[in-house]
Formats: C-alpha cells, structure tokens, sequence
C-alpha cells in the first residue's frame, strides 16, 4: 500500500517527503488546541496546574516509552514488549528491596535487566532474523512470566519516601512531575540523535528500504540492536518510575500499556511502515493522547471505556492523511487529462498526414 | 524475509512436477513439526502425571484448544495475506456478552438464533476492519490496533460493571461446550469440520489460493489481476465472523462472562498461528498447522498445570516455548532453503 502511495505523488525527492511530515505536525497542533479547548468548556479545571500536573503524572511512563518505540518503528520494526520489560523492572526492584539491597544497587541491577530484555529483543531480530513483531510477542509472555516467577502473588510496598515522592510531588518550582521532567529531556536528547545525527538519519534510511541501507555501508543490524537495548533501558527506567508512584511492586504492573505506547507513535504521524517520523510529532502526541484521557476523566466518563477515545483518535490520524493523499490523486489525475487533451489533436495529425 | 521463502512452501503452487512434489514434502514436514512437538509433549507429561490423559482431562483440553482454534483459523485467513487482525479479542469478548444475554433466561433466544446474532456481531466488526483497511488504505496492523480498543471500549459501555452467571442461561445453552461422541467433544467435532473445510477452500480454490498470491506479493497479485480489495475484505469479514462464533463458544464454556472476555486473547491467537508455521508477514503457512498451533499452545497451558508447575512459571515458559518454535521454524526453513538451492543448482548444471 505504502509503494501505490508513494507512486500516486509521483515518488518525490527529499522534499515531498518532508511537506507531509510538517502538515502532520501542524495538523496535532490544531487537535491538541481543539482538546484543550474542549476540556476546558468541559470543566473549569481542565487548564489549571494542578491537573496538569495530573495528567503528566498519569502519562510520565508511556511518554517516555514511546520515545525508543518511535525510533523502532521508524527504522522498520516493533516492540510490543515493552509493557512486559516495565512489569519484570518493577519486579525485580520489588525483590531486591524486599530483599535489603541498597537502592543504588537495584537502579544498576534493574538498568542491566532492561538492557539485557532490549539485547535478547534486539539479537533475535537481528541475527537470527525473525520479524520483530513475533519476537516482542514471545518477549511480551515471557518478560511477564519472569515477573510472575519473581513476585508470584506478593505486593512490595514499603519503599522509602525520598523515591516514592518521585511519583507524587513536582519537580521544585515547576508544576512538572519528575516523570516529565525525564522525558522532556529524553526528548531533547533522542530529537537530537535522531534529527541531527549520521546515527539518526541512517534510522530512517533501514526504515525506508533495510536493504538498500545495508549496502550503503550501514551497520543496520547494529543500529537495530542498539535501538532495542536502549527501548530495554527506558522501559526498566519507566518500570522504576512506575513502581515508586504507586508504591507498590506486583506482578501485573503495566499490564496493556504496549498498544498505548504504540498508539501515541502512530498518532505522532511515524508510519507503521518505518522511515517517516519526528520527534516533535511524538510530544505533541503525547500531549493529544494525556489531555484526551484527562479531558475524559474530568467528565466522568468510564475510565476502563477511554479505549474507544484513544483507538478513534488513532484510527483519525490515519485516515486524515490517507484521505489528503486521495483527493490529491484525484486532482492531479484531473489536471493531467485537461493538460493532455488539447495535445490530443496533435498526436493524431501525423497519422492523417500519412 | 519470510516472504522470500514462500513460494517454495507453498502447497500446490503452479511449478513443474518434481519441485511441486518437493514442496509438497518440504510443507509436510512443516506440520509435521509441531505435530511430533505435540506428541513429545503429552508423552513426558503423561509418563510424569497419568491423569493427563485421563478422558476428562483431554475433554477439557479439546474444548478450550477448540475455541482457540477456531480463532486461529480465522487469524490464519487474514495473516496469509499479508494482514493481521488485533481486534479478535475484543470481538470475542463483544460477542460473548452479547449473546450471552440473549441465551439468558430473560431472553431466551432459541440457539439456532443466539449463534446467528454471534455471527452478525462478528461479521460487522470484520466487515467495519476490512472496509477501513481495503477502501480507506490504512495498514490492517493500526486498523485492528484501533479497533482493539474501540470495541472493547463499547463492551465496557455496554456491560458497565455488570456480568452473566451461568445459572442464568437454559441448560441447553451450557451443555454446547459439554456434549460428547465417544468421548470426543463435539465441539471439537464440528470445528475440525469447519477447519478441514477452510483449508480445503485455502488449498484448492481460486479466492483461497489468490490469497496466498496476495501475500506472497502484492504488487505481482495486483499486476496479476487480481481482486486484492475483494479479497482482503473477505478474509476480515470471515475472521471477524469466526470471532463472533468464538465468543458464543466462550460464553457456553466458562459461562461467566463480563467485560474482560477474552481481553489480550489476539496475542495468544498470533502466537498459535506462529507456532503454527504461518508466515507473519503473509504467502505460507496453513489453517491445519494453525490449528495444531493452537492445541499445542493449550496443551503446554494444561500440562503445566497437571505436573504441578507453579502457574506463576506458565507465562514464562509459553512466553519461552513461542520464541523457540519461531526460531526453530526459522532454522529448519533456511536449511531447506539452502537444500533446494543446490538441488535446483545441480539440476539447472
């Protein structure tokens, strides 16, 4: 489908590539103006601090996941077991704090867990070569499981005040949880690398054609690997962040937030196909995906029912472009018949001549 | 990269005799696989716990492999070309409460009609799938995404906080999932039919094998003439049908029914049809191996269960089971592979 797209707007060099992507831009833009203004004609509370500082609260965890998924997905591939990767991380900090170990330790421990779930993500991709979606999908059980085996039915709570405030009380002088504070600079830095970096750019080339890539000279595998490494990391960190705001280490931590994470970098306009996408589209996205749940929230809507906003919002972030790209078509098909036909008599005169 | 490989595993696929026999075997041994996978399986958990093989135990294994399936017939249907289907769970689980309802006591809906009112709820969702990723072009992987949630967001709207217990259906609602022939579930029956004929019309028909060739390449299919649009389409409707039917099977099965029915189902549904051999990204694989897929998958489930495995250990060790059958499936087709490679070399000197 993506190859008809691309033949429909005649293929295009670097610049019709970029003209959509800044439209997409543009596009969150208006819809994150437009859920503002409805969440505040919704409910006087909707633009203050406090709730703002709510809805990041809510959403630090999957910003931050979605900003390696964002990179995985435009250099081609997926993974969907970044919920699991959160849930083993909180696990295991759970564990070796019942356990006694001096938190800086279980920051270490936990970061190398998440490492190591992105590397056996990455390995199997890579070297053995099997589709990422079915890898994540085995990962997504199995990182599970291991939560599972670590804490079975038990719930760790007692965690110190210094961190669990982490979770509940905002960075000083600002309204921004800590979890916010994370990502924004976690986005500046991955904006950077992805945006302004040979390692960056060479993303969206595998994503674009892997092939073609590889014998440009890229390290695609390499590259690949390390994207899911770091994928592992941000999600054991998010894992920690999430354990400490609620306080409490179980099992199911996380349970469902894959396809959120997913949905937020789809709706940034990064296309499931890999080589297209920004960074600055994935934070306006996460800004339209919190203040949609937030907006929701404020009038009593079924909290467990949000689904339906967020997979309509996700299905219309696909279809406006699609669309854009059809009535597009159309007029130029149009505009090509109107400019052939007065060349038509003129083609047929050599014929009459003869 | 799969993909690439597809041709030489498909059944029947228009080549000269000798390769087309090759194929042929080459498929064989792919089902054959899991099958002897399978057999290992129940052999050490049997010879461990005797009761796994007790008739009971098998019945209950049969019913809920069945319904799971079912499922994966449908997925297959859609994953051959070139597509994938999220959204199976939540239908089900739309379904299940729905007709539930309906075979209620208060409602009391003959059967005949409960499982029509599955179907009609599943084929709109598949129709609703099919339209948006045929006509509205948008990639089956976010459409179904989206309708993952959207429809399990109307189950929560519909069921609220309330459920259906099963002393609430007639009685002959419940003894669906619990009648027997010669100790084999009917059920069980009845679906092996269904997957048998699926695969007879994947195998043999022109719309079935068209599928094959769309997932193989589209851009050839399309060049090829044929209806992809058609054609992927129906392979939604059906698998959303197929949901629907599922979710009625479920209600009858587990018999309380709210609104967490079958949630996070369509991982372990893409899970037996990848244990199943079925290429992920379209053009090879099988309903028959799908389904195998499915049985094993459940029978790893129960076999945990019956030898004592703390449940805790279940999740991780399916987890594990699915990444090496992927990478012993990748394994075995790259050898292959590589063997077809030098005989048509040695032939072609």
């Amino acid at each position: 489908m993506e190859h008809d797209v691309d033949a429909a707007t005649g293929g295009g060099g670097g610049w019709g590539r970029l003209r959509p992507a800044m439209r997409w831009e543009t596009g969150l833009v208006v819809v994150v103006i437009a859920i503002a203004i409805m969440g505040s004609s919704l409910s006087p509370q909707f633009l203050t601090a406090n709730n703002f500082f709510n809805l990041g609260l809510n959403n630090g965890e999957i910003a931050i996941m979605a900003l390696p998924m964002a990179l995985i997905i435009i250099s081609g591939e997926i993974d969907l077991s970044v919920e699991s990767t959160l849930g083993m991380s909180s696990a295991v900090l759970g564990v070796l704090w019942a356990d006694h170990w001096p938190m800086l330790a279980i920051f270490v421990v936990v970061a190398v867990v998440g490492a190591l779930a992105g590397a056996i993500n990455g390995l199997l991709v890579t070297r053995v070569g099997l589709p990422s979606l079915a890898v994540t999908i085995g990962t997504l059980a199995l990182y599970r499981g291991i939560a599972l085996i670590l804490l079975g039915p038990r719930t760790v709570a007692n965690f110190p005040t210094i961190y669990t405030n982490v979770g509940i009380v905002a960075i000083p002088h600002t309204d921004l949880p800590y979890s916010i504070g994370i990502f924004i600079v976690l986005a500046v830095i991955f904006a950077i690398v992805l945006h302004a970096t040979p390692f960056g750019r060479s993303i969206y080339a595998m994503g674009d054609n892997a092939e073609a890539a590889m014998f440009a000279g890229l390290r695609v595998k390499r590259i690949k690997t390390t994207l899911f490494i770091v994928s592992g990391v941000a999600s054991a960190l998010a894992g920690v962040l999430f354990t400490f705001r609620l306080n409490t280490a179980v099992q199911d931590n996380g349970t469902g937030l894959s396809l959120d994470v997913v949905a937020i970098v789809l709706l940034a306009g990064v296309s499931i196909f890999g080589g297209k996408g920004s960074i600055g589209g994935g934070f306006l996205a996460v800004l339209a995906f919190a203040g949609l749940q937030n907006a929701l929230l404020l009038t009593n809507f079924n909290q467990e029912a949000t689904g339906l906003v967020t997979g309509g919002l996700l299905l219309v972030s696909v279809f406006v472009p699609n669309a854009a790209m059809f009535v597009r078509s159309i007029r130029r098909a149009v505009t090509r018949m109107t400019r052939r036909m007065p060349s038509e008599p003129a083609l047929s005169m050599p014929r009459k001549d003869t | 990269m799969t993909a690439t490989l597809a041709p030489h595993r498909e059944p029947g696929s228009p080549a000269p005799a000798s390769s087309r026999r090759l194929a042929d075997r080459v498929f064989r041994i792919r089902e054959f696989g899991i099958v002897a996978v399978l057999v290992v399986f129940v052999a050490v958990t049997a010879s461990i716990q005797s009761r796994f093989l007790s008739s009971t135990n098998i019945q209950f294994i049969l019913v809920d492999a069945t319904i799971f399936a079912l499922l994966a017939l449908g997925e297959t249907i859609v994953v051959i070309s070139r597509n994938v289907d999220l959204s199976v769970g939540s239908v089900l689980g739309l379904s299940a409460f729905l007709t539930a309802r309906l075979a209620s006591n208060t409602h009391g809906l003959p059967l005949p009609l409960v499982f029509l009112a599955g179907i009609g709820i599943g084929l709109l969702c598949g129709i609703v799938n099919g339209l948006m990723v045929t006509i509205g072009r948008v990639p089956s992987l976010v459409v179904t995404l989206a309708t993952l949630y959207i429809i399990r967001g109307a189950d929560v709207l519909i069921v609220g906080g309330g459920q259906v217990v099963p002393s609430s259906y007639y009685p002959s609602f419940l003894t669906i999932s619990k009648a027997t022939v010669a100790g084999i579930p009917d059920l069980a029956i009845v679906v092996a039919v269904v997957i048998a004929g699926g695969a007879y019309w994947l195998r043999t028909y022109r719309s079935g094998r068209e599928l094959y060739a769309i997932g193989s390449n589209p851009d050839a299919a399309r060049l090829a003439g044929i209806p992809m649009g058609r054609r992927v389409f129906t392979a939604f409707a059906l698998s959303g049908a197929i949901a629907g039917v599922a979710g009625v099977l479920w209600a009858s099965r587990y018999g309380t029914v709210d609104s967490t029915a079958g949630t996070s189902y369509e991982l372990q549904v893409v899970a037996a049809v990848v244990v199943g051999g079925v290429a992920i990204f379209g053009g090879s694989g099988s309903v028959v191996g799908a389904a195998i897929g499915a049985l094993l998958l459940q029978t790893i489930n129960s076999a945990l269960y019956g030898l004592g495995v703390s449940p805790n250990w279940d999740q991780a060790i399916a987890g594990f089971l699915l990444i090496l059958a992927i990478v012993l499936d990748r394994l075995i087709s790259l050898r292959l592979t590589a063997s077809l490679r030098r005989r048509s070399a040695r032939r072609g000197a």
